[in-house]
């Protein structure tokens, strides 16, 4: 039995996965969480939120994310991908700025318009 | 000077003023004036730039500045103007109506007559000089919202050997954030026996990056000559007094302070306007209305909020309230006064007036420390009206309790929310 604080939303449910029964999940309040509980387990997930330069917008640098979660283990090979990189404005909130991050089918999207 | 008349006016462009403004149009205002100090509206959002805002209000999972987007989106799309750049000085609030005067680097000195404002200021974070770290003074110690700021915004690295102060959210978001720009933070050292961050926050923020948590621990040395070179950490005790010999230096070169938010309410003193020294926001009617006809406020101004979600729902209140005020509608009957039994450290609003609640009143507040089955209480007098029941509660997450018209109208002129343990309650039921 391992027990897990939900991420899905800010309640932060207290989860119990019984991984021998299947990783049944138990303590969550949504069907979210169940689905959160199990994947935590097998295959962590993450969003990822960071920066690229831009030139020509009113700040120097402009918000990113992946458009989906990638495995918790790419975390840093994705991070690699942005450095250095440097975009033009005007960029629209959902462009996209890295594709197919690798390999993965997630996208970095830019958050804002600028 | 001319001087111009809006039906509302909404000091403040980020998310608790985008709110108000959006839902003061849709509630019948003409005239709705945003005025912003920075140069675009979103306030702090626009550096927020982690997910997890969104939830509640548009049922999916944006960032910061996605949400700002949205309400700024919102905003353009109705009547109301905005207007940028723009200092407010303060507002005066004769019988004629409210009266606000600002500046701008552009118009210089401005006055704008309105038929009710809603203050949207927000909040601002406590510094060193706030909690009174010894030592020495060199540069690299800054708060985690200022660190963000140039970190999202600015481009700047600010460190690369970073220990955090508090575990407020902002903390540990910006524990991950510096992890992922390349640096390593050492330690998030946190005065009391547990986090005030919500508890998603220590699970994707530190636990997923190994970054270690000291619970009862505090910062009590500051060291460096020009910028800082370590910082000593010690265990504190249940009065939260450093123990001796607890003592242990971290190298660093960064110190990033989280140590909480203070609302931002210097031009609410100046007006005159009740501030409730708990909340150290003013104290709000049902319908946020402040101590002064005509002026509302939202949003962190009046309440540290955990949630944008919640400061979008309490601002949407706020900005139809402060529309009806400006179309002459005009509250009056009893008041019921709201006051804080065990375990609640403060609840919004401090007043309400049951003729003006509609059927149900919201009403939110903080418990003191974090607690298991716990019962919420509503008394007045020696009577019950209301009780609810929690599995966990926390100060870091904010806790909002109904109360319905019909029980509002039984209770007498105090009201008084408490917390206690639910094998407590079960003996007296």
């Amino acid at each position: 039995m391992k027990e897990l604080i939900c991420i899905i939303c800010p309640k932060g449910c207290h989860l119990k996965v019984d991984e021998e029964n299947g990783c049944a999940v138990t303590g969550n309040g949504c069907a979210r969480g169940a689905e959160y509980g199990k994947k935590e387990i097998t295959d962590p997930t993450r969003v990822i939120t960071s920066t690229v330069g831009i030139t020509g917008g009113i700040y120097s640098r402009c918000p990113v994310k992946t458009d989906r979660p990638i495995p918790k283990k790419l975390i840093g090979d994705a991070m690699e991908l942005l450095r250095g990189l440097e975009i033009t404005s005007p960029v629209k909130t959902g462009d996209v700025v890295v594709s197919d991050i690798l390999g993965t089918g997630a996208n970095f999207v830019a958050t804002r318009d600028m | 000077m001319t001087e111009k008349y809006y039906d509302v006016a909404v000091i403040g462009g980020g998310p608790a003023g985008l709110a108000a403004a959006v839902s003061a149009c849709e509630h019948g205002a003409a005239k709705v004036l945003v005025i912003e100090r920075d140069k675009v509206v979103g306030g702090i959002l626009n550096q927020c730039i982690h997910n997890g805002f969104g939830l509640h209000y548009f049922k999916e999972e944006l960032t910061g500045p996605e949400y700002a987007g949205r309400f700024a989106e919102m905003v353009r799309n109705t009547a109301a103007e905005v207007v940028t750049g723009t200092m407010v000085l303060g507002i005066d609030t004769p019988e004629s109506g409210p009266v606000i005067r600002c500046v701008s680097r552009e118009d210089g000195y401005r006055e704008y007559r309105a038929g009710a404002v809603v203050l949207c200021m927000g909040c601002r974070e406590r510094t060193r000089g706030a909690i009174a770290i010894p030592g020495d003074r060199p540069s690299g110690v800054m708060t985690a919202g200022t660190a963000q700021r140039y970190v999202n915004m600015e481009g700047y690295m600010i460190g690369r050997r970073i220990v955090i102060l508090g575990s407020g959210d902002i903390g540990l978001i910006m524990a991950r954030r510096m992890t992922l720009e390349g640096a390593k933070v050492l330690a998030c050292v946190e005065l009391c026996p547990y986090s005030n961050g919500l508890n998603r926050n220590i699970v994707q923020c530190l636990e997923d990056y190994g970054i270690p948590l000291y619970l009862s621990h505090t910062v009590t040395g500051v060291h460096g000559r020009g910028r800082l070179e370590r910082v000593t950490v010690s265990r504190v005790d249940d009065k939260r007094r450093p123990v001796e010999g607890t003592a242990f230096d971290i190298e660093c070169d960064t110190l990033l302070l989280s140590v909480g938010l203070i609302p931002e309410n210097e031009i609410t003193r100046d007006a005159g306007i009740e501030i409730d020294r708990r909340t150290n926001g003013p104290t709000v009617y049902e319908n946020m209305m402040t101590t002064r006809p005509g002026v509302f406020a939202c949003g962190n101004v009046v309440h540290v909020h955990d949630l944008v979600d919640f400061v979008t729902a309490e601002s949407m209140r706020a900005g139809a309230a402060a529309a009806e005020y400006a179309a002459g509608k005009r509250v009056s009957g009893r008041v019921i006064k709201l006051v804080n039994g065990e375990g609640v450290n403060y609840t919004v609003p401090q007043m309400i007036r049951p003729d003006n609640a509609g059927k149900v009143t919201e009403v939110f507040f903080r418990t003191n420390i974090p607690r298991k089955k716990s019962v919420i209480r509503v008394m007045s007098g020696d009577t019950q009206i209301a009780s609810f029941r929690r599995e966990y509660m926390a100060p870091g997450e904010m806790e909002k309790i109904p109360l319905p018209r019909v029980l509002l109208d039984r209770a007498g002129d105090t009201v008084t929310v408490s917390v206690e343990p639910a094998g407590e309650a079960a003996d007296r039921a």
